[in-house]
């Protein structure tokens, strides 16, 4: 089996995300980098795939040349070889991204062989486009669901099932292999590199491309921070004497019912 | 919230609520202080310092008198408040120079009596099971080794002040500036005012307790506390089996890979491996992230890989489990590295009342904080003299940010580095040369850095005179590094015919007017002299311990001349700023850079002199402690000179205190002068150690700290003058005290042969003075017998230290053991003055 | 009709009154019909009805190929759904057929002839103001984003059925199963997330929190430092690296606080933190709080 997962690199900023001066980026200058854990998930999903079905994965992700972090990041937990289309700028609106990540799959399968799953995270941690994936894999020719929470490969290796979670259960998809899938947080439980795994990631070759993808037709102008909330504490008590007060609270709530058996 | 408001007064004021902030806090209260508002900019427990990520494990052996014993107290306090495990832990060496570093480990470890011992490689593992034995040669285990809880503790002792005193907390809250006025007298400013995102709080005492943000908070004050955040890099690896089935937070001892800088350390199922081995990697505090924009916290900056690269693939050699364990967490954790190395205590030098209790880990935070509190309370620290930490040690040079960082670059990979007693830093030299300086450098000097200013250790062009004397190198590396026979050339071509000895570096304060002999009076146990005489006095802390020992010139009716040491000099002038009147009667010049002196001491010094100058150089026109006014022929020039007859190496001469400028002049005409008389430029090898313990005389930091007094030193007069001055009570109460329980001695050693039958030389590191069954000898106040100098005596032949010894053992003759390099060696007591010349008939020509 | 599809109506109805148009619907599927006269009351002048024989169930393939067809038979000024995981895959799929932009989880939007948009980046905790050049701009809106309009009591649509002809191809991504699940609510979706943190102390610890959320009909959360203490399953974890929940109130019994905490928490309607420490975060980021030791508060309000 071959599986290619798609990443992208991202900030890893806190609870309060700081832009530069201009209005176009997040201010990254004391931020570690990183990427979505719906992507830190499909690694470790294409990684399960390959020890449950033999074969090799790959990780592809279009960004500057720091990317590489990234690429090395997936080696280190296992993915076999990694390739960076690499650009000047994160800036790609999400039509001339996909286009490059498709030109860059075409160039791969051409040259190692088709894969027969793709994975992408649901959407980026940043910009969070919800398209990148679908689109990649439409112009693949490849049937595509996002929102994936749970994958099956069949025994005769043609159909991966694939789970959607829903309010009460799952959906069940059941795509012909090649397919794509969008994964989300929570299909996997991503393992942490370990140190001999980081070790040898140093030595993967990662295959640096270019792209002359055209650009689509969305801009960004600027970034700005929404006004964040700013609540008042209500001291409801001390001691299990405010037991009274919370009762009251949840009343008020529609939280409390008195009918339950406690 | 709608929590409780933020006052407009308060007493105290502490910035800062890690574990040193905390702890102070508590410390203060236990010592009666009411009225407290602790702060911090963020949340509680945790507020997003360097105590949130600290790997939070005490090692107590360390060479440093003020840092073992104050880490040993901070292990006793986590101890006391029980959140403390002794998980043990282990020093292991890769290398035969770290074995060698591992037996000087031994020799500290009796020193403050910390249980240690030396373990083969078999050993180790049988301790640390999944250790590879062959990567290492050995190991020094230490059963105290303790794992604390600090958030824990921390709150343990905030509770505490706010249970005993009311103490008000303000977590999320942000300080905006610091507000000052001016102190009347001084020239300094006083503290006035905190100003949060909260409020305004007045307030008499601030202390900043602030970690790796306290130099910013300091700044807003107009104060400066020198320290850097710097990166240590930590990663925490598993779930490793061998560790979870402890069922612990530790169930092994801590290793430390000495050689690669680098620690293991069990946290439940799984190791932290921390480094102090990758680059220096230092942050300007604006570049530290506040707790909302953090991804971890303001502290646990992005990890940066390729800096741990080599030490996981140490980590793996050393225990190969570690390398299938997954990486769960992996920081670059803040901390704060100061210019010395040693942290930044005491009240700042540039506002009064603001503190600085910064630049503290874990590993010492509840002792670091009793001593500000006792500093705060007392006037000085009781727990322990805390010179070496004292924040008013830095010269202006050492506080800009350029300094900082090249000296926290340099020593940050000393972390775990073999650090020789009297090393040198290579950085940032030469910010203070004496006007000599050229002349010296064409002479070849070595010269080693005291604070900031450059002093000649020994001269390079005077490399005849080790042959001349017959003077070898030292056999083993270590007793010979920052060494040389020429040492003990100059030594002894200065006790045939004489040298010449570059004090430029003395710090000289200058108090005037009508005020000023009556203050100067105050601060000295000793009576100011008439004009023209100078007084060696001890300076007391209130308590009764020496603060300082220095001379008092008396140069006019109403000035009086602070001469003291370049090591002491910004302690003494703080000192000085501290006490003195606020009504404007005296004022205080430094006036270090107007005057350079020359010390001339040899028998034919007085030859030498008397070819340049008419004066009467006789014991009559000169008197011992007399400051004569002369004027000096250099190359026809007359310049004027102060002749203080005075010596610290035991023989007869002078210091020579002449204008900055005509420093050269003088140093050359002195040099013609004693061309035939057999004077040779003579470095800081005589002057500091081995001409001043042939004598024994005591130095300031060395032999005279907080915890003695005057008597003990052997310093004490007959009489006390009648005037009060600082520590006066203290003194006179230690006098009716009776005799006093230990008493400064020097010894010679007997035998300098090792177990492999090398010469060794000891170093004056700490070495332990042991009795004869090889027991460390302690008093009752706890204070241990100990090496304060160590040095070669040439005039005698013999190694010669220095150090307290109960007045029972004082006597001469009485023979004891000193431990070098874990080994003893023979010891016999000289008595409390030194071997050489007893009669001083030398000094008085 | 789901809220995420009233707040497409909300939007959907401004773009159109800044264009002076009327908005119109489409349904999607056999099923879908009974929804007209709900789109009639949220503005809807017009329904269109697409039924065809490749569309069995939900499929974003069918429905996005759909929603493309729609558009080059009805010529829209513009395309807008919810942004919800749907909403947003079926907009992708049309505007990959259409090879067309799309803008995901917008909030404004001003029509001129390069539409500006504002539109959520980094799960809401950013805006991005952008430009959109494009023959058809085609829009989501961000959950949670738009304030929804009250329905027109009475409101009828007519239907108008719309052929489609899909390809075959379409039916690979289709629902082919559903699995329901007896457990009742998640940690996404409770109404009542019960938090223990570090000061509960122990795996047993979190009996006393299980209690309380029984009671409440509610489930049982945790802090990073629990996991990695290993007494409680990852699964339970909120945060930034465990799940992010959004109930109608979250309990927070011995929590710090810690950022990695509270991104995952914040979006709870109402926040009550129990803590002796009066100064902990958590106490002073919650709406309502209890200063007192959990173990003594948690029971007395299940008691109660």
């Amino acid at each position: 089996m071959r599986v290619l997962v798609c990443v992208k690199r991202v900030p890893a900023p806190g609870a309060k995300i700081n832009i530069t001066d201009d209005g176009q980026a997040v201010d990254a200058t004391n931020l570690g980098h990183t990427m979505s854990p719906h992507e830190e998930c499909a690694l470790e999903l294409a990684v399960q795939l390959i020890e449950a079905h033999g074969g090799e994965s790959h990780v592809l992700t279009l960004g500057t040349a720091e990317a590489d972090e990234q690429c090395r990041w997936a080696a280190s937990i296992g993915i076999g070889k990694a390739t960076l289309v690499e650009v000047d700028s994160m800036d790609w609106d999400p039509q001339r991204t996909s286009r490059a990540l498709t030109e860059s799959v075409r160039a791969i399968e051409a040259a190692d062989g088709a894969f027969d799953v793709i994975i992408f995270g649901n959407e980026s941690a940043d910009t969070g486009g919800y398209q990148v994936g679908i689109r990649t894999a439409r112009a693949l020719g490849r049937p595509m669901v996002n929102a994936i929470k749970g994958v099956e490969v069949s025994e005769d290796g043609a159909t991966l099932e694939a789970r959607r979670e829903t309010d009460n259960g799952f959906e069940v998809y059941r795509l012909p292999i090649p397919c794509a899938i969008g994964v989300k947080e929570g299909i996997t439980w991503p393992r942490y590199p370990t140190m001999r795994g980081r070790l040898a990631s140093k030595k993967l070759a990662v295959d640096s491309v270019s792209s002359d993808a055209a650009p689509g037709g969305q801009a960004k102008i600027r970034l700005n921070r929404p006004e964040e909330k700013v609540s008042e504490t209500i001291v409801l008590g001390e001691g299990p004497e405010a037991a009274a007060r919370a009762v009251e609270l949840l009343k008020e709530l529609g939280l409390w019912s008195e009918g339950v058996a406690s | 919230m709608s929590e409780q408001e933020v006052p407009t007064t308060a007493k105290v004021v502490i910035i800062g609520a890690g574990i040193v902030g905390n702890c102070l806090a508590g410390h203060l209260a236990r010592l009666g202080w009411t009225d407290m508002v602790l702060l911090d900019k963020g949340p509680l427990p945790n507020p997003g310092g360097s105590t949130g990520h600290a790997s939070n494990f005490i090692f107590p052996v360390d060479h440093n008198k003020e840092m073992a014993l104050l880490g040993v107290q901070s292990a006793n306090q986590y101890r006391d408040v029980e959140r403390s495990v002794d998980s043990g832990g282990i020093e292991v060496a890769r290398t035969q120079e770290r074995m060698d570093e591992l037996q000087r480990r031994m020799t500290s470890a009796k020193a403050w009596g910390v249980e240690a011992e030396l373990l083969t490689p078999a050993q180790v593992k049988e301790l640390v099971p999944f250790i590879e034995e062959d990567v290492i040669l050995g190991g020094f285990h230490c059963p105290s080794v303790s794992v604390v809880d600090s958030l824990d503790t921390g709150t343990l002792f905030r509770n505490e002040a706010i249970e005993k005193t009311g103490m008000k907390v303000f977590a999320n809250t942000e300080v905006l500036d610091v507000e000052t006025t001016d102190e009347p007298g001084t020239g300094l400013k006083q503290v006035a005012a905190v100003v949060t995102d909260k409020g305004r709080i007045e307030a008499e005492y601030v202390v900043v307790a602030c970690g790796v943000w306290s130099n910013r908070i300091a700044n807003m004050a107009g104060a400066t506390i020198p320290l850097v955040p710097a990166v240590h890099q930590m990663a925490d690896v598993g779930p490793i089996d061998i560790l979870a089935e402890t069922n612990n937070e530790i169930g092994y001892p801590i290793v430390r890979d000495m050689d690669t800088f680098c620690y293991e350390r069990q946290s439940s199922g799984s190791m932290e491996v921390g480094s102090y081995a990758h680059r220096p990697i230092l942050h300007h505090p604006d570049e530290i992230p506040s707790n909302d924009e953090a991804a971890l916290s303001p502290t646990e900056m992005p990890f940066t890989p390729d800096d741990f690269d080599q030490q996981m693939e140490e980590a793996i050699e050393l225990m190969d489990m570690l390398g299938d364990a997954e990486i769960k967490y992996a920081i670059n954790g803040l901390l704060s590295l100061t210019p010395d190395a040693m942290p930044c205590l005491g009240e700042t030098t540039e506002v009064r009342n603001l503190w600085s209790a910064a630049a503290v880990w874990v590993k010492e935070g509840p002792g670091m904080a009793q001593v500000v509190a006792e500093w705060m309370t007392f006037g000085y620290p009781r727990v322990i003299d805390a010179h070496g930490a004292d924040i008013a040690r830095f010269y202006d040079q050492e506080r800009p940010d350029e300094h900082i960082w090249a000296r926290a670059e340099e020593h940050f990979n000393k972390t775990y580095g073999i650090v020789h007693p009297a090393e040198q830093w290579a950085t940032r030299r030469n910010l203070q040369t004496s006007p000599l300086f050229e002349r010296q450098e064409a002479l070849d000097a070595f010269f080693f850095q005291a604070r900031t200013w450059e002093r000649p250790q020994w001269y390079g062009a005077n490399a005849d005179l080790a042959e001349r004397y017959g003077i070898e190198e030292r056999e083993v590396e270590w007793d010979n590094r920052w060494w040389s026979p020429i040492t003990v050339g100059e030594h002894l071509n200065m006790r045939e015919n004489c040298g010449i000895v570059d004090l430029s570096a003395f710090q000289i304060f200058q108090l005037s007017g009508p005020g000023a002999v009556e203050f100067a009076d105050y601060l000295s146990v000793n009576k100011i002299g008439p004009v023209g005489r100078a007084t060696y006095t001890p300076w007391l802390t209130p308590d009764g311990g020496f603060h300082s020992d220095l001379t008092m010139q008396r140069v006019a009716e109403d000035t009086v001349n602070v001469v003291t040491g370049v090591f002491d000099g910004g302690r003494d002038l703080a000192w000085i700023k501290k006490y003195m009147p606020r009504d404007g009667s005296v004022t205080v010049a430094d006036k270090t850079l107007d005057f350079s002196t020359l010390g001339l001491w040899g028998p034919n010094a007085p030859a030498v002199l008397a070819k340049l100058t008419d004066a009467d150089l006789s014991f009559e026109g000169s008197p011992y402690g007399s400051i004569v006014k002369v004027q000096i022929d250099c190359g026809g020039e007359q310049i004027d000179a102060a002749l203080f007859r005075i010596s610290y190496v035991g023989d007869s001469g002078w210091e020579i205190y002449v204008d900055w400028g005509d420093a050269p002049k003088l140093w050359d005409a002195l040099m013609e002068a004693g061309a035939d008389l057999g004077i040779r430029a003579t470095g800081g090898g005589v002057y500091g150690t081995s001409g001043r313990i042939e004598k024994g005389y005591r130095l300031q930091g060395a032999e005279l700290e907080s915890e003695y007094n005057p008597l003990e030193a052997g310093l004490a007069r007959p009489k006390v003058k009648s005037a009060d001055f600082i520590g006066k009570e203290a003194y006179l109460a230690a006098r009716d005290a009776g005799e006093p329980e230990v008493l400064m001695c020097t010894m010679t050693v007997d035998d300098l042969t090792d177990s492999q039958g090398r010469q060794r030389w000891m170093q004056g590191g700490n070495e332990p003075l042991c009795d004869m069954d090889g027991n460390t000898i302690m008093d009752s106040h706890q204070r241990v017998s100990r090496v304060t100098t160590a040095g070669y005596g040439p005039s005698i032949g013999k190694m010669i230290l220095m150090g307290y010894l109960p007045r029972e053992m004082a006597e001469a003759g009485t023979a004891l053991q000193v431990m070098y390099m874990n080994e003893y060696f023979p010891v016999t007591v000289v008595g409390t003055d030194g071997p050489f010349d007893p009669t001083d008939s030398r000094l008085k020509g | 009709m789901a809220e995420a599809s009233l707040e497409a109506f909300a939007f959907a109805g401004g773009v159109a009154s800044q264009l002076g148009i009327a908005v119109e619907a489409l349904l999607i599927g056999a099923d879908a019909a009974s929804l007209a006269d709900e789109c009639a009351a949220h503005g809807a002048a017009t329904v269109h009805h697409v039924v065809d024989a490749a569309i069995t169930d939900y499929g974003p393939d069918a429905h996005g190929a759909a929603v493309a067809a729609a558009a080059g038979a009805l010529s829209p000024s513009a395309l807008v759904a919810s942004g919800s995981d749907r909403g947003n895959e079926v907009l992708a799929y049309a505007a990959a057929e259409l090879d067309l932009p799309f803008v995901a989880n917008c909030l404004e939007v001003k029509t001129a002839d390069d539409w500006e948009m504002t539109r959520v980046q980094w799960g809401g905790s950013l805006n991005e103001d952008a430009r959109l050049t494009s023959s058809l701009p085609i829009l989501s809106v961000a959950p949670h984003g738009v304030e929804t309009a009250e329905p027109v009591a009475g409101a009828t649509a007519t239907v108008q059925p719309l052929d489609v002809a899909l390809p075959e191809s379409v039916t690979a991504t289709m629902i082919q199963d559903r699995i329901v699940l007896s457990e009742g609510v998640t940690l996404a979706t409770a109404p009542v997330v019960v938090g223990g943190g570090r000061g509960v102390g122990s795996a047993e610890g979190f009996e006393v929190l299980e209690a309380l959320a029984a009671k409440l009909g509610g489930v049982v959360g945790c802090s990073r430092a629990v996991t990695n203490n290993g007494w409680r399953p990852h699964s339970d974890q909120v945060g930034q690296t465990g799940t992010r929940i959004a109930p109608q109130l979250y309990i927070a019994c011995g929590i710090s606080g810690a950022i990695q905490h509270w991104v995952g928490a914040k979006a709870a309607k109402k926040i009550l933190a129990i803590n002796t420490d009066p100064a902990a975060n958590m106490v002073v980021k919650a709406d309502y709080a209890i200063i007192g030791d959990l173990f003594d508060v948690v029971p007395a309000i299940t008691e109660s």
